[in-house]
């Protein structure tokens, strides 16, 4: 008796569309196996990680702003990975994206203007994608591993972040806090509607996936994504560069990783600190191939990530675990996502031996 | 190897009902096929035919879902490479599986199951090599050696197991005429120690020449059993493709004045540590005519199709001229704005992609030339599907291409449908310039002569053809002049008129040198 993993003649549309799902209902049954063996109630700790959050509407901002910043990465990353160039430094250009967006707010507090805005977030996307060059010249010119630099290049950005905030920006009346003023009002990025808490960062998410769904479904720059991913050769037999694509890729998915940072502090923080990232640059990895590389899914999936964090938080004080249940549960749900995928290509048959050979013998 | 121990008539190896499923797709379908030693016995089929995966089930590779297979009347069940070995089954496959750092002794020993020290190996080797007319030095690196030469080294790594059925799989398709030549004799002493062997190839003059009995395949069932010495060549092609192959018509080509393709001197350093450089290349084509480029496999046609496509850019500009322009710094987009269309060697992963649609394969070559008819909204450069999806209807019609559902995944045509489709694609640009790598390499009779009536029309019609091919017969059938390639040089080019195989060979044994190739010559 054994196991068999055999190539399918064509993928299967019917597990391409299950797979997540079944991802999930894995994902859950690990994770309630895993509450039980800390010794708590599987169910109702399962209720208040993925049920609970989503019954108030405070709750349902919060992981508007949760998944804003997710949504935002993953959608740029869909560009990237779909064209074979693995940018994992999302995280470093989200904060290189805040950093450049709080020049002037933290600089010139007092100036206020209505285009005060939308030059911090033009500054924020700059940010996010001068960081991402840094990565795509080293791989482009230099041929060197963009996976290392780039992710090498996440630690530097956020011990600068800890340098600035407690050096050159720390806030002079903040009681030596490591923290930078507060934004002003018009450097506050506002709610989507009047008493919410949800800034327009979820909006800006949700045009971003829809405008990169239509580019790499429906124009040419997508087919030269799709093509060049697939293989280079073919790419350039096409006389598309993979070159140029390097710097696009990342300089595009810098871009909105940048626009997801300075959302994030203009927005929710208000300020900058030590830290200001739950690690939204890596969880959008996860998110991304959720989506599988799909904008649109990407939406979805960056929901459901958004709601491990909150259900973290949630797990933290209402069952008393640490929130480092929520990085669990998002290693979970990457591995199911990547182990249910093989189902696409390949089917798994149940062989057995015992049966094999008695046809042997009936010969 | 005194070890055959033929038992006249009887089969050695024979399958009854062998069958093998991979879904509700059948790939092999019930065949019956009997080996008796002493004979060499050709399986042949075109691609998709199921010949690869009998293969595989009878060197188990691949278990079969049905059937049986009989060892001396017996029925045996082979599991793995191993046991087929062990049974007394060697192969030798298409694709080698050296590495290139070690000796070939040492890669002989990696395939040995048993340990066994290297110094025996090389003794023994040396003495296989030797006794079967197979040269080879057993402590060279495999790096240094020949396509031909590393055939050798699969061969004596068979033999060592002292097999008594032996599987070639297309062996001659990567030999000069020459080493073929040496090869069938080493072939016919084996066939004379009572061993059989099982011979795979797409040359049906080979087939005829050298082996006693035939099967062919047709959609995964055997379609003819026959002696291929008494048929044509076209009767085995029949029996192949179901039907008489379409007969090339006469080319008939009158070339006219106006030089639309040319190189002045073209040397291009190597670009890879594994890549030929190309030295002092000259060639015109001229409109209205086919020039071919012959030569075997490695000695800088790739390099020289990357420098005509512009996939590699040269320093000088005039190096590479396309319609009277020079383009040795254009890239392959401007090239095809010039009106050049291009078939590189490689089907999958650079001719096309597999895992785009047919019509998303249109895109890939054309979306610059068809930019009006492919393209709208200006800078956002959207795709017009419909337009895109229209095209590749047209080809698949003019070319005959085999597919199915309306725009499949080009991964899922066979290699013989998919080239059909590769050159329908730039044709039905009507290029005035046309280069194409290997047009037939791995396909079917039936689509090779279709591929080669459409590259002798579009000369016909003007424009100028340029044919890279390994393929002496091919080249005959459609070339109105030919040139050999041989470490990275190119040869004046001849008149097919009055172009022999003989000296395209020795031409194939380099370019300068002739001793060397007349010695080759005399040998065979």
């Amino acid at each position: 008796m054994r196991l068999e993993i055999e190539r399918r003649a064509t993928r299967s549309s019917l597990y391409a569309a299950l797979s997540p799902f079944i991802a999930l209902a894995l994902t859950v049954v690990a994770g309630g196996i895993m509450f039980a063996a800390l010794g708590k109630d599987p169910f109702s700790a399962l209720y208040s990680f993925f049920i609970a959050p989503l019954t108030s509407a405070w709750s349902l901002n919060q992981l508007a702003i949760k998944s804003a910043p997710l949504i935002l990465i993953a959608v740029g990353l869909s560009v990237c990975f779909s064209s074979r160039n693995w940018n994992i430094g999302a995280e470093g250009q989200f904060i290189a994206g805040a950093l450049m967006g709080s020049i002037l707010p933290v600089m010139a507090p007092d100036w206020t203007s209505p285009l005060l805005l939308p030059i911090i977030l033009v500054l924020g996307m700059v940010g996010g994608a001068l960081y991402a060059a840094i990565p795509a010249i080293l791989k482009a010119e230099f041929n060197a591993n963009e996976i290392l630099s780039s992710l090498m290049l996440v630690y530097v950005a956020q011990l600068f972040l800890d340098w600035t905030v407690r050096g050159p920006w720390r806030d002079p009346q903040g009681f030596n806090f490591p923290q930078t003023i507060q934004f002003s009002d018009s450097a506050t990025l506002p709610p989507i509607y009047a008493g919410g808490a949800a800034h327009w960062g979820f909006v800006f998410a949700l045009v971003a996936a829809v405008v990169t769904w239509f580019m790499l479904r429906r124009t040419l720059k997508g087919f030269e994504i799709r093509v060049l991913g697939e293989s280079s050769r073919a790419g350039r037999f096409a006389g598309f560069s993979s070159r140029r694509m390097v710097y696009f890729s990342f300089l595009f998915s810098g871009a909105l990783a940048g626009l997801a940072g300075i959302c994030e502090v203009s927005g929710a923080i208000n300020q900058l600190q030590p830290v200001i990232s739950p690690g939204y640059g890596f969880t959008a990895i996860i998110v991304a191939f959720l989506g599988r590389l799909n904008p649109l899914s990407i939406v979805v999936a960056g929901l459901v990530l958004g709601l491990t964090y909150l259900g973290g938080e949630a797990a933290q004080i209402t069952i008393g675990l640490s929130e480092k249940v929520a990085r669990v549960f998002q290693g979970f749900l990457l591995f199911f996502v990547l182990g249910c995928d093989t189902l696409i290509l390949y089917r798994i048959r149940l062989v057995s031996s015992r049966r094999a050979s008695g046809e042997e013998a009936a010969q | 190897m005194a070890s055959s121990s033929s038992t006249g008539d009887a089969a050695l190896l024979s399958t009854e009902g062998l069958t093998k499923s991979f879904g509700s797709f059948k790939a092999c379908d019930g065949i019956d096929l009997s080996i008796a030693g002493g004979e060499i016995h050709a399986l042949l089929g075109e691609n998709g035919a199921g010949k690869s995966t009998l293969v595989k089930m009878l060197f188990g590779v691949l278990e079969p879902s049905a059937g049986a297979i009989r060892w001396r009347g017996d029925p045996v069940a082979i599991r793995s490479p191993a046991a087929a070995r062990r049974t007394g089954i060697g192969m030798v496959f298409q694709h080698f599986s050296l590495f290139e750092a070690l000796t070939v002794a040492e890669n002989i020993a990696l395939s040995l199951d048993d340990a066994v020290p290297i110094e025996r190996i090389a003794k023994e080797a040396a003495r296989l090599s030797r006794e079967y007319g197979l040269p080879l030095d057993p402590n060279a690196h495999v790096a240094d050696l020949s396509v031909g030469e590393r055939q050798r080294i699969e061969i004596v790594r068979t033999l060592l197991q002292k097999p008594e059925l032996i599987i070639l799989d297309e062996p001659t398709s990567v030999l000069t005429p020459q080493e073929a030549d040496r090869l069938f004799e080493t072939l016919e002493q084996l066939r004379g120690e009572g061993r059989a062997i099982l011979y795979i190839s797409h040359r049906l003059e080979e087939v005829r020449r050298i082996c006693d009995r035939a099967t062919v395949l047709r959609h995964g069932k055997v379609t003819g059993a026959c002696d291929p010495r008494r048929e044509t060549v076209g009767s085995l092609a029949g029996m192949m493709v179901g039907g008489e192959v379409e007969g090339i018509a006469d080319s008939g080509l009158s070339p006219g004045e106006a030089v639309l393709v040319e190189t002045r001197a073209l040397s291009v350093p190597a670009q890879t540590p594994f890549s030929i450089s190309l030295e002092d290349v000259t060639l015109a084509v001229r409109s209205g005519e086919i020039l071919a480029i012959a030569g075997v496999a490695g000695n800088g046609q790739s390099e020289l199709f990357d420098v005509l496509s512009g996939e590699t850019l040269v320093a000088d500009a005039a190096a590479v001229r396309i319609d009277g322009r020079d383009a040795g710094r254009l890239s392959i987009s401007a090239r095809r704005l010039l009106g050049a269309g291009f078939v590189p060697e490689e089907r999958n992963g650079h001719g096309a992609v597999g895992s785009l649609a047919l019509s998303q394969n249109v895109m890939l070559s054309r979306h610059a030339s068809d930019s009006r008819a492919y393209l709208a909204g200006g800078p956002v450069r959207m795709l017009k599907e419909g337009s895109v999806r229209e095209t590749a209807r047209r080809i698949v019609a003019a070319m005959d291409v085999r597919k199915s559902g309306e725009d499949p995944q080009a991964s899922s045509l066979s290699g013989g449908n998919l080239q059909k489709f590769i050159v329908g694609r730039e044709l039905d640009r009507k290029p005035r310039v046309l280069v194409v790598n290997q047009p037939t390499w791995g396909v079917d009779a039936g689509a090779a002569a279709r591929i080669r009536q459409a590259l002798i029309e579009r000369a016909r019609e003007g424009a100028a053809v340029l044919v890279i091919s390994q393929d002496l017969d091919e080249i005959f059938e459609i070339a109105t002049r030919i040139a050999v390639i041989s470490g990275g040089r190119l040869s004046k080019a001849e008149p097919s008129a009055t172009m022999t195989r003989e000296r395209i060979g020795r031409l194939m044994g380099g370019i300068q040198g002739v001793d060397e190739g007349t010695e080759l010559a005399d040998a065979s």
